[in-house]
Protein backbone atom coordinates (compact mmCIF):
# COMPACT_ATOMS: atom_id res chain seq x y z
CA UNK A 1 0.00 0.00 0.00
CA UNK A 2 2.90 2.71 1.03
CA UNK A 3 4.71 1.39 -2.51
CA UNK A 4 1.95 2.61 -4.38
CA UNK A 5 1.01 5.82 -2.37
CA UNK A 6 4.61 7.00 -3.10
CA UNK A 7 4.52 5.72 -6.26
CA UNK A 8 0.98 7.57 -7.33
CA UNK A 9 2.14 10.76 -5.09
CA UNK A 10 5.05 11.04 -6.99
CA UNK A 11 3.39 10.41 -10.16
CA UNK A 12 0.88 13.26 -9.64
CA UNK A 13 3.61 15.70 -8.44
CA UNK A 14 5.00 15.11 -11.01
CA UNK A 15 1.88 15.83 -13.40
CA UNK A 16 1.83 18.87 -11.05
CA UNK A 17 5.29 20.30 -11.59
CA UNK A 18 4.22 20.35 -15.18
CA UNK A 19 0.87 21.62 -15.70
CA UNK A 20 2.22 24.37 -13.35
CA UNK A 21 -2.09 24.67 -12.48
CA UNK A 22 -1.79 24.65 -8.86
CA UNK A 23 0.73 27.82 -9.20
CA UNK A 24 -1.07 29.72 -11.57
CA UNK A 25 -4.72 28.14 -10.89
CA UNK A 26 -5.61 27.31 -7.56
CA UNK A 27 -3.25 29.90 -5.85
CA UNK A 28 -4.70 32.63 -7.61
CA UNK A 29 -7.92 31.96 -7.44
CA UNK A 30 -7.35 31.51 -3.25
CA UNK A 31 -5.50 34.35 -3.30
CA UNK A 32 -8.72 36.15 -4.90
CA UNK A 33 -11.33 35.18 -2.52
CA UNK A 34 -8.96 36.60 0.68
CA UNK A 35 -9.02 39.99 -1.35
CA UNK A 36 -12.49 39.66 -2.70
CA UNK A 37 -13.51 39.42 1.05
CA UNK A 38 -11.46 41.84 2.50
CA UNK A 39 -13.26 44.25 -0.11
CA UNK A 40 -16.62 43.14 0.90
CA UNK A 41 -15.91 43.78 4.93
CA UNK A 42 -14.17 47.06 3.92
CA UNK A 43 -11.41 49.20 4.92
CA UNK A 44 -11.85 48.02 8.64
CA UNK A 45 -8.63 47.20 10.65
CA UNK A 46 -10.48 45.64 13.74
CA UNK A 47 -13.35 43.93 11.63
CA UNK A 48 -10.83 42.40 9.13
CA UNK A 49 -8.53 40.92 11.89
CA UNK A 50 -11.75 39.77 13.75
CA UNK A 51 -12.71 38.10 10.72
CA UNK A 52 -9.43 36.80 9.54
CA UNK A 53 -9.81 33.41 11.07
CA UNK A 54 -12.98 32.47 9.25
CA UNK A 55 -12.31 34.21 5.70
CA UNK A 56 -8.65 32.33 5.87
CA UNK A 57 -10.37 29.04 6.13
CA UNK A 58 -13.44 29.47 3.26
CA UNK A 59 -10.26 30.47 1.34
CA UNK A 60 -8.70 27.25 1.75
CA UNK A 61 -11.83 25.56 1.17
CA UNK A 62 -13.18 26.75 -1.62
CA UNK A 63 -9.28 26.36 -3.10
CA UNK A 64 -9.27 22.92 -2.15
CA UNK A 65 -12.05 21.87 -4.06
CA UNK A 66 -10.76 22.99 -6.97
CA UNK A 67 -7.21 21.62 -6.09
CA UNK A 68 -9.25 18.11 -5.54
CA UNK A 69 -11.02 18.75 -8.89
CA UNK A 70 -7.37 19.03 -10.78
CA UNK A 71 -6.23 15.79 -8.78
CA UNK A 72 -9.09 13.72 -10.09
CA UNK A 73 -8.32 15.39 -13.36
CA UNK A 74 -4.66 13.51 -12.81
CA UNK A 75 -6.42 10.41 -11.82
CA UNK A 76 -7.90 10.36 -15.28
CA UNK A 77 -10.23 9.49 -17.32
CA UNK A 78 -12.01 6.00 -17.21
CA UNK A 79 -9.68 4.43 -19.90
CA UNK A 80 -6.65 5.82 -17.16
CA UNK A 81 -8.35 4.38 -14.03
CA UNK A 82 -9.27 1.10 -15.78
CA UNK A 83 -5.50 0.35 -16.60
CA UNK A 84 -4.64 0.90 -13.74
CA UNK A 85 -6.63 -1.61 -11.61
CA UNK A 86 -5.18 -3.76 -14.12
CA UNK A 87 -1.86 -2.52 -13.12
CA UNK A 88 -2.41 -4.14 -9.48
CA UNK A 89 -2.31 -1.05 -7.45
CA UNK A 90 -3.40 -1.09 -4.58
CA UNK A 91 -6.97 1.31 -4.08
CA UNK A 92 -6.06 2.10 -0.68
CA UNK A 93 -2.08 3.22 -2.11
CA UNK A 94 -3.83 5.09 -4.78
CA UNK A 95 -6.07 7.05 -2.56
CA UNK A 96 -3.15 7.85 0.42
CA UNK A 97 -1.08 8.44 -2.92
CA UNK A 98 -3.22 11.44 -3.70
CA UNK A 99 -4.55 12.78 -0.79
CA UNK A 100 -0.37 12.48 -0.45
CA UNK A 101 -0.17 14.85 -3.73
CA UNK A 102 -2.94 16.58 -2.93
CA UNK A 103 -2.06 17.79 0.84
CA UNK A 104 1.47 18.68 -0.35
CA UNK A 105 0.00 21.61 -2.56
CA UNK A 106 -2.77 22.68 0.38
CA UNK A 107 -0.13 23.05 3.08
CA UNK A 108 2.09 25.55 0.33
CA UNK A 109 -1.48 27.20 -0.26
CA UNK A 110 -2.01 27.78 3.52
CA UNK A 111 1.50 29.08 3.52
CA UNK A 112 0.91 31.53 1.27
CA UNK A 113 -2.42 33.06 2.81
CA UNK A 114 -1.21 33.00 6.09
CA UNK A 115 1.20 35.31 4.68
CA UNK A 116 -2.27 37.27 2.97
CA UNK A 117 -4.21 38.05 6.12
CA UNK A 118 -0.95 38.48 8.16
CA UNK A 119 -0.39 41.59 5.35
CA UNK A 120 -3.84 42.52 4.37
CA UNK A 121 -5.93 41.53 7.68
CA UNK A 122 -3.81 42.89 10.24
CA UNK A 123 -3.30 40.10 12.62
CA UNK A 124 -0.15 38.43 14.18
CA UNK A 125 0.75 35.10 15.17
CA UNK A 126 0.85 34.52 18.97
CA UNK A 127 1.05 30.80 19.01
CA UNK A 128 2.58 28.69 16.43
CA UNK A 129 2.47 25.34 18.66
CA UNK A 130 -1.58 25.89 17.75
CA UNK A 131 -1.32 27.05 14.88
CA UNK A 132 0.90 24.87 12.46
CA UNK A 133 -0.49 21.41 13.84
CA UNK A 134 -3.92 23.44 13.03
CA UNK A 135 -2.84 23.80 9.73
CA UNK A 136 -1.74 20.17 8.61
CA UNK A 137 -4.61 18.43 10.40
CA UNK A 138 -7.03 20.68 8.62
CA UNK A 139 -5.22 19.79 5.30
CA UNK A 140 -5.28 16.18 6.02
CA UNK A 141 -8.86 16.25 6.82
CA UNK A 142 -9.83 18.49 3.81
CA UNK A 143 -7.73 16.35 1.27
CA UNK A 144 -9.11 12.71 2.59
CA UNK A 145 -12.52 14.02 2.49
CA UNK A 146 -11.85 15.88 -1.06
CA UNK A 147 -10.17 12.83 -2.59
CA UNK A 148 -12.56 10.77 -0.85
CA UNK A 149 -16.22 12.61 -2.34
CA UNK A 150 -14.14 13.27 -5.52
CA UNK A 151 -14.06 9.89 -6.52
CA UNK A 152 -17.91 9.13 -5.37
CA UNK A 153 -18.53 12.33 -7.84
CA UNK A 154 -17.33 10.25 -10.84
CA UNK A 155 -16.86 11.20 -13.83
CA UNK A 156 -15.60 14.55 -14.62
CA UNK A 157 -19.61 15.57 -16.19
CA UNK A 158 -21.28 15.31 -13.31
CA UNK A 159 -17.73 15.96 -10.59
CA UNK A 160 -17.25 19.48 -11.41
CA UNK A 161 -20.58 20.36 -9.64
CA UNK A 162 -21.25 17.54 -7.39
CA UNK A 163 -17.73 17.81 -5.48
CA UNK A 164 -18.75 21.05 -4.29
CA UNK A 165 -22.25 20.40 -3.08
CA UNK A 166 -20.77 17.06 -1.36
CA UNK A 167 -18.01 18.45 0.04
CA UNK A 168 -18.40 21.59 1.46
CA UNK A 169 -21.21 20.50 4.13
CA UNK A 170 -18.94 17.92 5.28
CA UNK A 171 -15.56 19.85 5.50
CA UNK A 172 -17.84 21.89 7.85
CA UNK A 173 -16.01 20.80 11.15
CA UNK A 174 -13.13 21.70 9.80
CA UNK A 175 -13.79 25.35 9.28
CA UNK A 176 -15.26 25.97 12.98
CA UNK A 177 -12.73 23.91 14.43
CA UNK A 178 -10.27 25.90 12.28
CA UNK A 179 -11.30 29.10 12.54
CA UNK A 180 -11.97 28.43 16.61
CA UNK A 181 -7.56 27.05 16.54
CA UNK A 182 -7.06 30.26 14.62
CA UNK A 183 -8.19 32.61 16.74
CA UNK A 184 -6.41 30.92 19.34
CA UNK A 185 -3.52 31.86 18.04
CA UNK A 186 -3.86 35.37 16.79
CA UNK A 187 -4.75 38.16 18.61
CA UNK A 188 -8.22 38.49 17.88
CA UNK A 189 -11.43 37.09 19.20
CA UNK A 190 -12.06 34.79 22.50
CA UNK A 191 -10.59 31.75 20.38
CA UNK A 192 -11.65 29.27 23.17
CA UNK A 193 -8.74 26.62 24.15
CA UNK A 194 -6.66 25.67 21.15
CA UNK A 195 -5.68 22.34 22.05
CA UNK A 196 -10.06 20.98 21.90
CA UNK A 197 -9.93 22.43 18.23
CA UNK A 198 -6.76 20.64 17.45
CA UNK A 199 -8.62 17.21 18.81
CA UNK A 200 -11.45 17.62 16.49
CA UNK A 201 -9.59 18.69 13.80
CA UNK A 202 -7.48 14.97 14.05
CA UNK A 203 -10.45 13.14 15.13
CA UNK A 204 -11.86 14.53 11.42
CA UNK A 205 -8.55 13.79 9.83
CA UNK A 206 -8.14 10.44 11.07
CA UNK A 207 -11.83 9.55 10.17
CA UNK A 208 -12.38 10.47 6.63
CA UNK A 209 -8.10 8.96 6.44
CA UNK A 210 -9.73 5.52 7.01
CA UNK A 211 -12.83 6.33 5.31
CA UNK A 212 -10.93 7.10 2.05
CA UNK A 213 -8.44 4.23 2.80
CA UNK A 214 -11.18 1.70 3.40
CA UNK A 215 -13.91 3.03 0.85
CA UNK A 216 -11.65 4.07 -2.02
CA UNK A 217 -11.41 0.53 -3.80
CA UNK A 218 -15.15 -0.31 -3.83
CA UNK A 219 -16.37 3.62 -4.93
CA UNK A 220 -13.69 2.90 -8.13
CA UNK A 221 -14.91 -0.64 -8.95
CA UNK A 222 -18.63 0.32 -8.51
CA UNK B 1 -3.97 -28.23 -19.42
CA UNK B 2 -6.96 -25.38 -19.10
CA UNK B 3 -8.32 -23.05 -21.80
CA UNK B 4 -7.19 -19.67 -21.15
CA UNK B 5 -10.57 -18.70 -21.94
CA UNK B 6 -13.58 -20.85 -20.89
CA UNK B 7 -16.78 -18.77 -20.90
CA UNK B 8 -19.99 -20.54 -20.72
CA UNK B 9 -23.83 -18.57 -21.06
CA UNK B 10 -21.97 -15.47 -20.08
CA UNK B 11 -24.16 -12.44 -19.22
CA UNK B 12 -23.02 -9.09 -18.54
CA UNK B 13 -25.19 -6.29 -17.71
CA UNK B 14 -24.78 -2.65 -17.56
CA UNK B 15 -27.66 -0.70 -16.33
CA UNK B 16 -30.79 -2.34 -17.12
CA UNK B 17 -28.97 -3.44 -20.47
CA UNK B 18 -27.64 -6.69 -21.36
CA UNK B 19 -24.45 -5.81 -23.41
CA UNK B 20 -23.68 -9.55 -23.19
CA UNK B 21 -26.53 -11.94 -23.69
CA UNK B 22 -25.40 -15.54 -23.59
CA UNK B 23 -21.41 -16.05 -24.76
CA UNK B 24 -20.07 -19.37 -25.39
CA UNK B 25 -15.99 -19.73 -26.17
CA UNK B 26 -13.62 -21.35 -25.59
CA UNK B 27 -10.17 -20.52 -26.42
CA UNK B 28 -6.65 -22.22 -26.22
CA UNK B 29 -3.28 -20.84 -24.73
CA UNK B 30 -1.28 -19.32 -27.70
CA UNK B 31 -4.41 -18.73 -29.83
CA UNK B 32 -5.69 -15.51 -31.67
CA UNK B 33 -8.93 -14.82 -31.43
CA UNK B 34 -10.72 -11.91 -33.95
CA UNK B 35 -14.16 -10.74 -32.46
CA UNK B 36 -16.16 -8.96 -35.69
CA UNK B 37 -19.25 -6.87 -35.53
CA UNK B 38 -21.01 -4.05 -35.80
CA UNK B 39 -20.93 -1.01 -33.30
CA UNK B 40 -22.85 -2.08 -30.48
CA UNK B 41 -22.56 -6.25 -30.83
CA UNK B 42 -20.59 -6.39 -27.12
CA UNK B 43 -17.25 -6.37 -28.87
CA UNK B 44 -15.80 -4.05 -26.49
CA UNK B 45 -17.81 -5.84 -23.28
CA UNK B 46 -16.58 -8.96 -23.94
CA UNK B 47 -13.05 -7.77 -24.01
CA UNK B 48 -13.46 -5.94 -20.63
CA UNK B 49 -15.31 -9.27 -18.66
CA UNK B 50 -12.02 -11.41 -20.20
CA UNK B 51 -10.16 -8.40 -18.21
CA UNK B 52 -11.82 -8.43 -15.28
CA UNK B 53 -13.05 -4.94 -15.34
CA UNK B 54 -16.56 -6.02 -16.04
CA UNK B 55 -18.78 -7.82 -13.80
CA UNK B 56 -19.82 -11.15 -14.70
CA UNK B 57 -23.64 -11.20 -14.12
CA UNK B 58 -24.65 -14.95 -15.08
CA UNK B 59 -23.38 -18.05 -16.51
CA UNK B 60 -19.57 -18.97 -16.15
CA UNK B 61 -16.50 -17.55 -16.92
CA UNK B 62 -13.04 -18.81 -16.35
CA UNK B 63 -9.72 -17.10 -17.71
CA UNK B 64 -6.29 -18.13 -17.00
CA UNK B 65 -7.26 -20.10 -14.35
CA UNK B 66 -9.05 -17.71 -12.35
CA UNK B 67 -12.89 -17.57 -12.18
CA UNK B 68 -14.68 -14.74 -12.29
CA UNK B 69 -15.97 -12.93 -10.99
CA UNK B 70 -14.46 -13.72 -7.75
CA UNK B 71 -10.88 -13.86 -9.02
CA UNK B 72 -10.80 -10.70 -11.29
CA UNK B 73 -8.27 -8.74 -9.15
CA UNK B 74 -6.12 -12.01 -9.62
CA UNK B 75 -6.73 -11.75 -13.50
CA UNK B 76 -6.15 -8.55 -13.89
CA UNK B 77 -2.69 -8.35 -12.92
CA UNK B 78 -1.99 -10.91 -16.15
CA UNK B 79 -4.14 -9.13 -18.95
CA UNK B 80 -2.94 -6.34 -20.99
CA UNK B 81 -5.59 -3.92 -22.44
CA UNK B 82 -5.14 -1.52 -25.67
CA UNK B 83 -8.88 0.30 -25.93
CA UNK B 84 -9.09 3.39 -27.83
CA UNK B 85 -7.99 5.29 -25.08
CA UNK B 86 -4.40 3.93 -24.28
CA UNK B 87 -5.21 4.39 -20.41
CA UNK B 88 -2.14 6.91 -20.09
CA UNK B 89 -1.49 10.06 -18.63
CA UNK B 90 -1.15 13.29 -20.76
CA UNK B 91 0.94 15.42 -18.85
CA UNK B 92 3.75 11.91 -18.89
CA UNK B 93 6.68 11.38 -21.71
CA UNK B 94 6.49 7.67 -22.99
CA UNK B 95 9.30 6.47 -20.97
CA UNK B 96 7.62 7.83 -17.87
CA UNK B 97 4.13 6.38 -18.65
CA UNK B 98 6.12 3.38 -18.95
CA UNK B 99 8.13 3.46 -15.88
CA UNK B 100 4.97 4.33 -13.62
CA UNK B 101 2.99 1.56 -14.81
CA UNK B 102 6.05 -0.84 -15.30
CA UNK B 103 7.28 -0.16 -11.15
CA UNK B 104 3.17 -0.41 -10.42
CA UNK B 105 3.12 -3.78 -12.08
CA UNK B 106 5.96 -5.08 -10.29
CA UNK B 107 7.98 -4.99 -13.19
CA UNK B 108 11.42 -3.57 -13.89
CA UNK B 109 10.74 -0.52 -15.08
CA UNK B 110 14.42 -0.55 -17.18
CA UNK B 111 12.38 -2.68 -19.77
CA UNK B 112 10.56 0.75 -21.03
CA UNK B 113 13.62 2.22 -22.94
CA UNK B 114 13.62 -1.17 -25.13
CA UNK B 115 9.91 -1.47 -25.37
CA UNK B 116 9.59 2.05 -26.74
CA UNK B 117 12.03 1.91 -29.74
CA UNK B 118 10.68 -1.38 -30.57
CA UNK B 119 7.69 0.04 -32.05
CA UNK B 120 9.52 3.71 -32.96
CA UNK B 121 9.70 5.89 -29.86
CA UNK B 122 12.58 7.36 -29.22
CA UNK B 123 14.71 10.68 -28.99
CA UNK B 124 12.37 14.18 -29.14
CA UNK B 125 8.96 12.35 -29.62
CA UNK B 126 10.26 9.70 -26.40
CA UNK B 127 10.75 13.28 -24.88
CA UNK B 128 6.89 14.41 -26.12
CA UNK B 129 4.33 14.61 -23.75
CA UNK B 130 1.89 12.12 -24.53
CA UNK B 131 -1.09 14.24 -25.15
CA UNK B 132 0.63 16.21 -27.48
CA UNK B 133 1.61 12.73 -29.91
CA UNK B 134 -0.52 11.93 -32.68
CA UNK B 135 -3.48 9.71 -32.03
CA UNK B 136 -0.99 6.39 -33.75
CA UNK B 137 2.12 7.47 -31.93
CA UNK B 138 -0.36 7.34 -28.68
CA UNK B 139 -1.17 3.73 -30.11
CA UNK B 140 2.33 2.68 -30.33
CA UNK B 141 3.08 3.51 -26.64
CA UNK B 142 0.34 1.69 -26.06
CA UNK B 143 1.81 -1.65 -27.92
CA UNK B 144 5.37 -0.56 -25.90
CA UNK B 145 4.02 -1.10 -22.64
CA UNK B 146 2.35 -4.46 -23.61
CA UNK B 147 5.50 -5.81 -24.90
CA UNK B 148 7.53 -4.57 -21.36
CA UNK B 149 4.62 -5.95 -19.74
CA UNK B 150 4.67 -9.37 -21.28
CA UNK B 151 0.74 -10.46 -20.32
CA UNK B 152 -0.64 -13.88 -20.66
CA UNK B 153 -3.85 -12.05 -22.16
CA UNK B 154 -3.22 -9.40 -24.74
CA UNK B 155 -6.96 -7.99 -25.21
CA UNK B 156 -6.62 -5.53 -28.54
CA UNK B 157 -10.12 -3.22 -29.00
CA UNK B 158 -9.37 -2.20 -32.57
CA UNK B 159 -6.09 -1.93 -32.49
CA UNK B 160 -5.55 -1.36 -36.42
CA UNK B 161 -7.32 1.70 -36.02
CA UNK B 162 -5.33 5.10 -36.50
CA UNK B 163 -1.65 2.78 -37.48
CA UNK B 164 -0.08 3.05 -40.32
CA UNK B 165 1.23 1.09 -42.25
CA UNK B 166 4.77 0.15 -40.97
CA UNK B 167 2.87 0.13 -37.61
CA UNK B 168 0.34 -1.93 -38.31
CA UNK B 169 2.97 -4.83 -39.84
CA UNK B 170 4.56 -4.16 -36.67
CA UNK B 171 1.38 -4.99 -34.65
CA UNK B 172 0.79 -8.28 -36.50
CA UNK B 173 4.69 -9.25 -35.63
CA UNK B 174 3.63 -8.59 -32.31
CA UNK B 175 0.61 -10.59 -31.99
CA UNK B 176 2.72 -13.54 -33.66
CA UNK B 177 4.96 -13.37 -31.69
CA UNK B 178 3.17 -12.95 -28.39
CA UNK B 179 1.32 -16.28 -29.28
CA UNK B 180 3.81 -17.99 -30.30
CA UNK B 181 5.29 -16.93 -26.57
CA UNK B 182 1.99 -18.80 -25.08
CA UNK B 183 0.09 -15.56 -24.74
CA UNK B 184 -3.57 -15.84 -25.71
CA UNK B 185 -4.96 -13.24 -27.43
CA UNK B 186 -8.16 -11.10 -28.36
CA UNK B 187 -8.93 -8.54 -30.89
CA UNK B 188 -11.69 -6.90 -31.74
CA UNK B 189 -11.90 -5.32 -35.55
CA UNK B 190 -13.82 -3.42 -38.07
CA UNK B 191 -10.98 -4.15 -40.29
CA UNK B 192 -11.57 -8.10 -40.95
CA UNK B 193 -9.16 -8.09 -44.25
CA UNK B 194 -6.10 -7.17 -41.63
CA UNK B 195 -7.38 -9.47 -38.59
CA UNK B 196 -8.06 -12.24 -39.74
CA UNK B 197 -5.35 -13.14 -41.61
CA UNK B 198 -3.70 -13.45 -38.12
CA UNK B 199 -6.42 -15.25 -36.26
CA UNK B 200 -6.98 -18.58 -35.08
CA UNK B 201 -10.79 -18.25 -34.22
CA UNK B 202 -13.11 -15.24 -35.48
CA UNK B 203 -16.16 -14.69 -33.68
CA UNK B 204 -18.71 -12.66 -35.59
CA UNK B 205 -21.19 -10.95 -32.31
CA UNK B 206 -24.35 -8.77 -32.86
CA UNK B 207 -26.64 -7.77 -29.72
CA UNK B 208 -24.30 -9.34 -27.06
CA UNK B 209 -24.07 -12.89 -28.63
CA UNK B 210 -21.95 -14.58 -30.90
CA UNK B 211 -23.59 -15.26 -33.68
CA UNK B 212 -20.76 -17.13 -35.79
CA UNK B 213 -17.47 -18.85 -35.02
CA UNK B 214 -15.21 -19.78 -37.93
CA UNK B 215 -11.81 -21.02 -38.37
CA UNK B 216 -9.10 -17.75 -38.94
CA UNK B 217 -6.36 -17.32 -41.31
CA UNK B 218 -3.34 -17.74 -39.29
CA UNK B 219 -1.30 -20.79 -40.25
CA UNK B 220 0.27 -23.25 -37.47
CA UNK B 221 2.82 -25.55 -36.98
CA UNK B 222 0.26 -27.67 -34.69
CA UNK B 223 -2.21 -27.41 -37.29
CA UNK B 224 -6.02 -25.31 -36.34
CA UNK B 225 -7.70 -28.75 -35.97
CA UNK B 226 -7.66 -28.43 -32.04
CA UNK B 227 -9.63 -25.18 -32.59
CA UNK B 228 -13.69 -26.18 -31.84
Amino acid sequence: MWRDAWLVASRDLRIEARSRVAIWQVLPFALLTLLLFAFALGPKPGLLAESAPGLFWLSVLFASVLAAQRSSAIEGTSATKDAARLLGLDPSGVFLGRLGALLLEIVALEAVLLAGVTLFFHVRVTSWAVLIPSLLLAAIGLCAANVLYGSLAGEARVRATLLPLLVLPAVAPVLIAGSKAFSSSVLVGDGGSGARWLGVLAVFAVVYSALGIVLYGPLEES
Amino acid sequence: MAPAISLRSAVVVAGNYPVLSGVDLDLEHGHVCVVLGANGAGKTSLLRLLSGLATLTAGTACVLDCTLPDEGASLRRQVGLLGHDVGLWDDLYPAENLRFALRAARQDPSLATEALERVGISGKTAKTRLGLLSEGQRRRVGLALLIARRPQLWLLDEPHAGLDASTRLLLSELVESAAQGGATVVATSHEPELSVPMADVVLTMRGGAVIEQRLGGRLRPRGVSDVA
